[in-house]
């Protein structure tokens, strides 16, 4: 679904990924883990779409397409999602009329006609409590004063009602307590089935406890140096991340 | 050396000669032209008008964009009322559901049959101005031209030496009026009306009251209108004032309000301006007596070459007393914003709180927004602040509603919405409220015109996407 062939990235001159090389399949959980500044958010967001990189070199295939073909808005509608690392608060914007408006977009960009009231009522009640959002937070403006914890769960709860093909949660674990984690982690959990994919940018092995991936790649100074299955998450922990700086530091 | 020249009196313009022409032609012919105190009070407009001229833009409120090369050589003035019609036949308000008494101008007229003063059991009185100083000198006169006598300038004059009519509104004290009043003046005229409406607004003690104003245009004349409203509150008041404005390209409005308030009074003024040719609100505010309070809102939506400019000026005369300004506003294409918000406490204005705040985001690189926030403050136990911003739609917002799925046009209509909708959502009236909020929804998709207020809907409505009730979730 996803395949990512010798990516190059810079941003303002300086490159920061250096010919990454990923594939994601249908029905598969991948995790990318490896120390701060490595590439990993540059990578979201690459996919996402932000402006301010320049991709120098590589390419990204969604679905068989050329993903840099498509605007920000047509990733979304063709079913890929990112989960932020540090979501937007929009004062006045409710999380209602956010959805809303952006699942009756996607339908219309798929044919579909737009959902009733109603529909979209239950939908919202469905997924509210898929990550034990109450409806206060629902009606409020989207971020707006929210805690790290509810920021990230309202990202889960949007992956929720939008249903993505291909969701990419850029340290969806990071500020979270143990209990939000375990919410936000059965979010996803309910949300992965077999015609989807998730990518889960990550730190720390503890998220993986209950998102169990089925490959762990180890991203370090912009490129996939290894990867593995998910006990290779256990020896990063054990090791720490200067074991990949040794073993593959000098060489880079 | 040219030293005399210095001491001429500057050359009388076009449109000077013109009112000055006028008024020795018509001031015979005037309403009220016999009552001593009215023919007294526009004697001394006219004169005060003939030799200051229009406001030019070496006067410091004026220097953005001033009026005096806006106006036309010369207007025609309307005389006498257009003959009755029913107000249905040209206009119909389009706010669903609102139970108001509406009053109607054309042309500046006052539109009746044969009723120019409604007097309700209770004894409030509403109509024409001019009407009233006929039949109730005694309630009228002491409070004509009385608000203005700090702030008296040449467009003021202007209104004073030629208005013929306005709406006057006389609520007696201890009345809670649960039903709004509202004020429809609508031009319908090809030709270049200059047309000034005179109101006057009395609350008695104790009492409440709210009204609405509409400022509309159904026809497309280079029309001029110069109105002045005063507001007196006494007493334990409580006045909402809700104003709407959507004029043609080619208007020039200019709304000059005074308020006055006793001890313990509340004004609310809610102002909406959708569409605008070039408009001006002024708005005065004198908190005369303790524990006054008033909250001054606004919202203003121009696009194209659109101006409007509203002017704030709020007068901490007494101690104990509360103001609030917040005004914010959107500038698309070439239209042009200013916003001045002056604040003055007086010496022993002690424990007054005024606010101000002042919010503005400008659409493209051509769209020129001003805004100087002035606070003078003589006292020393006072709670004051201001703020005043001009940017652009929030980047990272717009991103982030776009990964969603959103298109770029929606993604700013739901932030524009967001920003404009903070100041209707204060209106205490349902129906205007939804209304208001409907029209924002269709003036920032670019389908809101003045044709809105037109009986005939040559346009369909059409349907906006993000649409819900929120209320039901």
């Amino acid at each position: 679904m996803l395949k990512i062939n010798n990516l190059h990235v810079s941003i303002k001159g300086k490159e920061i990924l250096k010919g990454l090389n990923l594939q994601v399949n249908r029905g598969e959980v991948h995790a990318i883990m490896g120390p701060n500044g490595t590439g990993k958010s540059t990578l979201a967001s690459v996919i996402a779409g932000k402006e301010i990189f320049d991709v120098t070199e590589g390419s990204i295939e969604y679905k068989n397409k050329n993903l840099f073909d498509l605007s920000v808005e047509d990733r979304a509608r063709e079913g890929i999602f990112i989960g932020f690392q540090y979501p937007v608060e929009i004062p006045g914007v409710s999380i209602s009329n956010f959805m809303k408006t952006a699942l009756n977009e996607i339908r219309q960009y798929r044919g579909l006609e737009p959902l009733s009231a109603t529909e979209f009522l239950k939908m919202m009640e469905d997924k509210k409590k898929m990550v034990e959002l109450n409806t206060k937070l629902t009606n409020r403006s989207v971020n707006e004063g929210f805690s790290g914890g509810e920021k990230k769960r309202n990202e889960i709860f949007q992956m929720a009602m939008l249903n993505p093909e291909l969701s990419i949660l850029d340290e969806t674990d990071s500020g979270l307590d143990i209990d939000a984690l375990r919410i936000v982690a059965n979010g996803v959990n309910q949300i992965k089935n077999e015609n989807n994919a998730i990518v889960v940018i990550t730190h720390y092995q503890r998220l993986l406890d209950y998102i169990v991936p089925d490959v762990i790649h180890v991203l370090f100074d912009g490129r996939i140096v290894k990867s593995g299955p998910k006990e290779l998450a256990y020896e990063l922990e054990e090791k720490g991340y200067d074991w990949i700086k040794n073993e593959y530091g000098k060489s880079i | 050396m040219n030293m005399e020249n210095q001491y001429k009196l500057p050359m009388m313009n076009a449109f000077t000669s013109f009112i000055d022409d006028t008024y020795h032609k018509i001031s015979e012919t005037l309403p009220c032209a016999h009552h001593t105190e009215i023919a007294t009070l526009r004697k001394r407009a006219i004169d005060y008008f003939v030799r200051e001229q229009l406001p030019h833009n070496k006067i410091e409120s004026w220097r953005h964009r001033a009026i005096d090369q806006l106006v036309e050589d010369k207007y025609s003035i309307q005389l006498t009322p257009t003959p009755y019609r029913p107000v249905e036949d040209y206009f119909k308000c389009k706010i669903h559901n609102i139970d108001t008494y509406m009053f109607t101008f054309l042309n500046g007229w006052y539109v009746h049959k044969n009723t120019p003063l409604t007097i309700f059991p209770n004894g409030i009185i509403v109509g024409s101005l001019t009407a009233a100083i006929e039949q109730y000198p005694d309630l009228v006169l002491p409070h004509l031209a009385a608000s203005r006598t700090d702030n008296y300038d040449s467009l003021v004059a202007l209104n004073e030496a030629l208005f013929y009519d306005g709406l006057f509104v006389y609520i007696p004290e201890n009345l809670e009026v649960q039903k709004p009043m509202q004020l429809v003046s609508i031009i319908d005229s090809k030709e270049n009306l200059l047309v000034q409406q005179r109101n006057l607004i009395v609350v008695g003690k104790n009492s409440s009251f709210s009204l609405v104003q509409c400022d509309d245009s159904i026809a497309f004349g280079k029309t001029f209108l110069n109105n002045v409203t005063e507001i007196f509150l006494e007493e334990n008041t409580h006045f909402n004032y809700y104003k709407m404005e959507n004029k043609d390209p080619d208007s020039l409005l200019i709304n000059q309000v005074f308020v006055q308030q006793k001890k313990n009074s509340q004004f609310f003024s809610n102002t909406t301006t959708f569409n605008a040719g070039y408009v001006r609100n002024s708005l005065r505010v004198k908190l005369l007596e303790p524990f006054a309070s008033a909250k001054l809102w606004g919202i203003y939506l121009v696009d194209k070459q659109q101006y409007v400019d509203n002017q704030i000026f709020v007068d901490h005369a007494a101690p104990d007393c509360t103001s609030s300004q917040l005004y914010k506003g959107i500038a698309d294409d070439m239209a042009g914003a200013n916003f001045n918000g002056h604040v003055i406490v007086r010496e022993g204005a002690q424990r007054t709180n005024a606010f101000q705040t002042n919010r503005n985001i400008a659409l493209t690189d051509e769209a020129k927004i001003t805004t100087k926030p002035f606070l003078e403050i003589y006292a020393d136990d006072v709670k004051c602040s201001h703020g005043a911003t001009i940017g652009q739609l929030d980047e990272e917002a717009m991103f982030y509603l776009r990964s969603r799925g959103i298109c770029e046009r929606n993604a700013k209509m739901l932030l524009m919405y967001a920003f404009a909708i903070e100041i209707a959502n204060a209106i205490e009236i349902d129906s205007l409220r939804n209304r208001l909020k409907e029209m924002i929804k269709k003036r920032l998709s670019g389908e809101l015109t003045i044709c809105d207020q037109c009986v005939l809907h040559c346009a369909q409505d059409k349907q906006i996407t993000f649409e819900i009730d929120l209320s039901k979730i």
